[in-house]
């Protein structure tokens, strides 16, 4: 029964993406209705009428969007289904298809893990799904046909769903490639421009290197056990250097599509050029599958964790956190800025991991379970927060046609729904109370300082260090969020779009990220529900729940124990109204003193000018100069002298470019080597054809003496 | 072990560990050199203490002598030294740049760590205090080290030199109880010599190259570039 | 009762925080050889300000006009998780110590995005570093608090102050580092010199003050009180948990009055340390901050490890 339910939600997405075929075959179905009813000339002429209007020019394909993206919401919808029952019956279900080669049937698994993802994609997917339509409206037919766009979407989704279900590496690695690859096409799909077909096939470049790690990773794990099905793969018996080596490859392959780094660039590249629900999805949704493939292998497959593997995922977090959160501070577009940004979170992600993994190894399962699901809760809000603001970075873009924040402002009083649902999404994002970024970091800090049960020195030093690390992560989040949003939609508008803007018209576009902003609070005021769903996975995957938290009621959260910390967010929600309410009723109660409106202070220049405000790079100026050797500055001030002795200004310009490090130290390294090995092997190809045949007639020979 | 249940000399002297290592980041992080020999004072203040704690709570003697001594030393005659000679060669107002100070700070803080790891091995068999004691006077000692590599003020290197010296003289204190009186005199007499040597020291260096920047005698270099 | 009593002590929080601002100012007026205002002057000035018409921007929107309530509300529940005169209290249950810190970047969210609002210069200078100086300062503040949360393996500022009581006078190095800590957080994240100057309005220098150059009326008061109460906060934290002795640990009449007069004393002096440092002390540039701020970074830093490698090592 629940197999069906997840089997619908993959058969739904990919009928969705056949069903956008149908776009460009209007005068085919119209032949077909025709055809139809000459055959059948009694039928009802009711039915006729209706088919005619629908199959008109300008209506067909709208309707065909709505049906598409409603088909895609049905998925999403048989996805949330399918996860939470599986999670609230915490069984596990196996099945096989004999889909592929005759005797490689494929083997699919549904348990708690996958359950949990797969609740995550589905939420995703119905919020875009309402969001979708009238985006994707926008799109010139003729430039860029809805029916790619809308293939590739579903099978991108199916793709994601299947990884969830498979349960053999053939079958795993086959749903990986169709999620990369129908990726790919989507991120390639305004491919006009020559930045964007660099930034696709940097990405599928990646993705694909990524994925020969992650076969290899299988390679080492079936070498030590017949058959690829992960039921031999959970057999296998490793002596722990291959254990490691394993670790490694799945790390770096599942890593780079999780973007950690320093294999993180193709997250700034492809995330800004796909369309904004393409973005949404991937950026919130397919991070998490890597995250998804990365505990399935480590906790599940290899089964024995080490802890050197959390002392690795621990700097690598910390690293990944700390260095998007400060990329993400100094980019300008916005889009970009929120692909840093989730490189910032899966950090923190992994970061937890780690600590889980080292607990684990040294014998605290209950505190392995609450860093896994510390984890997973943060996966979890990552996907809401980040695809509402993918989402709203849409809805700006849509109505603005900017992407720059240095161009924007004021947006606040033009488009009062968005700039909402968009302040819920900075306040998640940067952990704030009351919302569910900050439930997930709590529980982070938590585990974090459970440190003292451990023996290791090294380790208790370091974890803490980590903690500090997570503190000033969050902290700079903070900062970069208020940028974000102040910039955006406070102030004065600095462009004519921005002035021009005005709130969208598609209630549907304000639907989807409504339901993420939605469920943002909801699990930040009621965590306990999604800890209760998390607990069945940890049950599974450790065999170790949280302790009962019963004693505290539901309302409170007491992940370790009561005496040792405890966070009820109902009641603070409860005591914040009642303050926010008492000086409120207070301050008003006088009616002398309502309020006047008045023009600000200007220094007695003479009017405020949008060029006044702070831009971008003048509010991350004081980092920038803390940090400074984290980029790669490059910043030139031109200044036009005039005048007798040329002294006076005339103009000043101004640029400023920072650029990644990683490029400088580690891709165009890689790259040279590449094009050397290249040459090398270029050597061979003499152009001579008489060489040519001595090549073959020697490979003759060779393979006619291996065969004897 | 926990702090609770040890007895207030050992809390005392963690407490006085403690701030000495926290004296060893100052100097560290400090670019001024009048207040590099300030908190160098008082590192040697904090040793005055702990030696007259143990020697209070230890009923031995012969440390309250060793305490004066460290007293005048290291609190009042090196520190007024050096002093005059800053001073004296006009560079107190200089600041010295510090380069990558928050990569020297964290390497500190790593060196802490790592003499901490260094010694959990070894001193498995005594007690637990006895292990903090020294995992903090050789990081002490390695900060001294550090101080000196990452400054370029001869000066500074005196007082670097002289910090490793208090690092050593600190775990004498606490892992030994107390050293034998002719060797505390020994050492309380080489460093005095130590102090007057490196003022004939800087004398020199002062009239071969008009600086006390170590980085200069690189021009004493004889083979030419 | 429980409740009640929490209700109280924030209640007290709140009428209490004038006065030592007012105190506060009296000493520096006093060590700076000026004739000083009445302690009562800054009652006076909050009530001016809610009877006033409040002046707004032409172009503020709403934000701008529930920024003010929301400061003030984050900031009153931060109030209501610390002890103050008595411990057991059931709202540090319901939010720990890393929640309090949550809630003051709560209010300093707001309160740069109502700097940014209405599009002054200022404004944006104001947020620009105050999010700068409290993102250093927050991990530092962290630091420092966990430091505590792990010698009394809780979260809970409640059970952590009352085991600081009843552990009786241990020497803690770690204590040392973390009280250093705090005290150069607590002198940041509440404006006071050398971070910021709370007197001046020298553009060059503010920050806290740009940021609420527009608010006017009972806007302001609310900012202003919030900002007395944040002050009130830091004091509390450092004096409960550094040195906790006199808080009440049951709910009699004359266990609380012994209380609340200790704590007064303890804040009277830490104002007086605080007033003496103003006035010997110039403001630092503002790139200096940063080292003032690694420097509590560091020393939080060397608390939690000495905590660990020196008290709880096995």
């Amino acid at each position: 029964m629940i197999l069906v339910l997840a089997y619908c939600a993959v058969l739904l997405s990919f009928a969705s993406g056949l069903l956008a075929l149908l776009m460009n075959q209007r005068a085919t179905l119209l032949e077909l209705s025709q055809y139809w009813f000459k055959k059948f000339p009694n039928s009802n002429g009711h039915y006729l009428r209706l088919i005619d209007s629908n199959l008109k020019e300008n209506r067909f394909s709208h309707l065909l969007r709505l049906t598409v993206f409603a088909v895609l919401g049905l998925s999403g919808i048989f996805a949330v289904l399918a996860g939470v029952s599986v999670l609230i019956s915490k069984e596990i279900v196996t099945d096989q298809i004999s889909l592929g080669l005759p005797w490689l049937p494929w083997h699919v698994r549904f348990d708690c893990l996958s359950g949990f993802f797969f609740l995550i994609i589905g939420i995703a997917v119905s919020a875009v799904s309402l969001y979708g339509p009238g985006y994707v409206h926008a799109y010139a037919e003729k430039q860029h046909p809805f029916a790619v766009l809308g293939l590739f979407t579903g099978l991108f989704i199916s793709g994601m769903l299947l990884v969830l279900l498979a349960d053999d590496a053939f079958f795993f690695m086959i749903a990986w490639e169709l999620m990369s690859v129908a990726s790919y096409f989507l991120v390639a799909f305004q491919h006009e421009h020559a930045a964007n077909r660099r930034a696709a096939f940097l990405y599928l470049l990646m993705a694909e290197v990524g994925a020969l790690a992650i076969i290899l990773g299988f390679g080492v794990l079936a070498s030590f056990t017949d058959g690829f099905t992960f039921d031999a793969l959970r057999e296998a018996k490793l002596s722990s250097t291959w254990a490691s080596i394993a670790f490694v490859l799945a790390l770096l392959g599942f890593g780079m599509k999780a973007g950690i780094v320093p294999v993180h660039v193709w997250l700034p590249e492809a995330h800004p050029v796909a369309p904004s629900h393409i973005s949404a999805l991937m950026s919130g949704v397919m991070l998490k599958v890597a995250l998804y493939g990365l505990i399935r292998f480590c906790y599940d497959l290899i089964g024995e964790v080490q802890w050197h593997w959390g002392v690795v995922l621990l700097v690598v977090g910390t690293v990944s956190a700390l260095g998007g959160i400060l990329y993400a501070m100094m980019q300008t577009n916005l889009k970009r800025l929120l692909a840093y940004s989730s490189v910032e979170n899966i950090g923190i992600i992994f970061m937890v991991l780690g600590l889980s993994m080292i607990f684990m190894d040294n014998g605290h399962p209950h505190l392995a379970a609450l860093g896994l699901l510390a984890a997973l809760f943060h996966g979890f809000n990552h996907a809401l927060f980040k695809n509402l603001l993918f989402l709203g970075a849409g809805l700006i873009h849509h109505q603005t046609h900017e992407l720059n924040i240095d161009m924007m402002g004021g947006l606040i009083r033009r488009m009062p729904q968005t700039s909402k649902l968009f302040l819920i999404g900075c306040m998640s994002i940067s952990s704030l109370p009351l919302f569910n970024g900050f439930v997930s970091e709590w529980l982070a800090f938590q585990t974090a300082l459970q440190v003292d049960v451990l023996d290791n020195g090294v380790l208790r030093s370091l974890i803490p260090v980590a903690a500090a690390a997570l503190a000033l992560t969050a902290a700079l989040a903070a900062a970069c969020f208020v940028k974000v949003f102040g910039l955006i939609f406070l102030g004065q508008s600095r462009s004519r779009n921005c002035d021009k803007a005005h709130e969208v018209k598609d209630k549907g576009m304000l639907a989807g990220p409504a339901l993420l902003a939605g469920l943002c609070f909801f699990s930040g005021i009621f965590p306990g529900v999604i800890i209760y769903l998390l607990n069945s996975v940890a049950g599974q995957l450790l065999g170790q729940t949280l302790p009962n938290d019963s004693a505290l009621g539901w309302l409170w959260l007491a992940p370790v124990s009561a005496e040792q910390a405890s966070y009820s967010p109902p009641l603070v929600l409860i005591a914040a109204l009642i303050a926010a309410g008492i000086s409120f009723w207070y301050l008003r109660r006088n009616p002398a003193t309502v309020m006047r409106r008045a023009e600000p202070w200007d220094c007695g220049f003479g009017g405020l000018t949008p060029r006044m405000q702070y831009t971008s790079s003048a509010f991350t100026m004081p980092l920038r100069r803390i940090f400074a050797k984290v980029w790669i500055i490059d910043e030139q001030i031109d200044k036009d002298m005039q005048g007798a002795m040329n002294q006076d200004v005339a103009a000043i310009h101004y640029q400023l470019q920072v650029h990644d490090h990683s490029w400088p130290r580690l891709y165009e390294p890689v790259a040279q080597a590449v094009n050397n090995i290249a040459k090398q092997v270029g050597r061979i190809q003499t152009g001579n054809i008489r060489v040519y045949l001595g090549y073959s007639f020697v490979t003759l020979i060779i393979m006619l003496w291996v065969i004897s | 072990m926990n702090i609770i249940q040890q007895d207030f000399y050992t809390q005392a002297i963690l407490s006085l560990a403690a701030l000495v290592g926290l004296t060893s980041f100052l100097m560290l992080g400090q670019g001024r050199l009048l207040r590099l020999i300030f908190v160098f004072a008082a590192q040697g203040l904090l040793l005055t203490l702990t030696t007259a704690v143990a020697a209070y709570s230890l009923n031995n003697h012969h440390l309250y002598i060793s305490a004066v001594l460290t007293l005048t030393l290291k609190v009042i005659f090196i520190p007024w030294m050096l002093r005059r000679e800053v001073i004296q060669m006009n560079t107190h107002r200089d600041i010295e740049a510090l380069h990558n100070q928050t990569a020297v700070m964290l390497g500190g803080a790593t060196l802490m760590v790592f003499s901490y790891y260094v010694l959990h091995p070894i001193v498995q068999t005594t007690s637990a205090v006895m292990l903090n004691a020294l995992a903090v006077s050789l990081s002490v000692v390695l900060l001294g080290m550090l101080l000196m590599i990452s400054h370029r003020q001869a000066v500074a290197h005196v007082v670097g030199f002289m910090s490793i010296e208090n690092g050593l003289f600190f775990a004498a204190i606490v892992a030994t109880n107390g050293m034998p009186m002719v060797v505390e005199l020994g050492v309380a007499f080489d460093v005095l010599v130590a102090a007057v040597l490196f003022g004939i020291f800087f004398f020199h260096i002062r009239t071969s190259i008009d600086s006390l920047d170590v980085d200069l005698l690189n021009r004493l270099h004889e083979v030419d570039k | 009762m429980n409740w009640l009593m929490a209700a109280f002590q924030t209640l007290l929080f709140a009428a209490l925080a004038p006065l030592l601002a007012g105190w506060l100012k009296w000493c520096k007026c006093r060590l700076q050889n000026r004739k000083a205002p009445s302690l009562l002057q800054p009652y006076r000035d909050l009530f001016k300000l809610t009877n006033k018409q409040p002046v707004v921007a032409e172009q503020a929107s709403w934000l701008f006009l529930i920024a003010p309530y929301i400061i003030f509300s984050a900031t009153v529940l931060a109030a209501t998780v610390v002890p103050l005169i008595a411990v057991d209290l059931p709202t540090s249950a319901s939010a720990d110590v890393i929640v309090m810190v949550g809630f003051f970047a709560f209010a300093r969210f707001f309160l740069a995005l109502a700097g940014l609002d209405i599009g002054t210069a200022f404004g944006g200078m104001g947020s620009s570093r105050e999010m700068t100086i409290s993102s250093l300062a927050e991990p530092a503040m962290l630091m420092a608090v966990f430091t505590l949360t792990m010698a009394a393996s809780t979260t809970n500022l409640s059970i952590a102050i009352s085991h600081v009581l009843n552990e009786g006078l241990v020497l803690r190095p770690s204590f040392v580092f973390a009280l250093f800590a705090l005290i150069l957080v607590a002198i940041a994240e509440t404006g006071r010199v050398p971070v910021d100057n709370p007197a001046t309005h020298l553009e060059l220098t503010m920050i806290h003050e740009a940021m609420i150059l527009e608010y006017s009326g009972r806007h302001l008061a609310l900012i202003e009180w919030a900002s007395q109460l944040k002050l009130m906060l830091y004091g509390v934290l450092i004096a409960n948990i550094f040195f906790p002795w006199g808080i009440a640990e049951t709910f009699g009449a004359q266990a609380l009055g012994f209380g609340l007069l200790a704590i007064m004393g303890k804040l009277a002096l830490l104002a007086i340390f605080l007033a003496i440092s103003e006035t010997l002390v110039a403001k630092m540039r503002l790139f200096r901050v940063q080292e003032y701020l690694s420097f509590a970074y560091l020393l939080g830093l060397l608390g939690m490890l000495s905590h660990i490698i020196l008290e709880a090592s096995r």
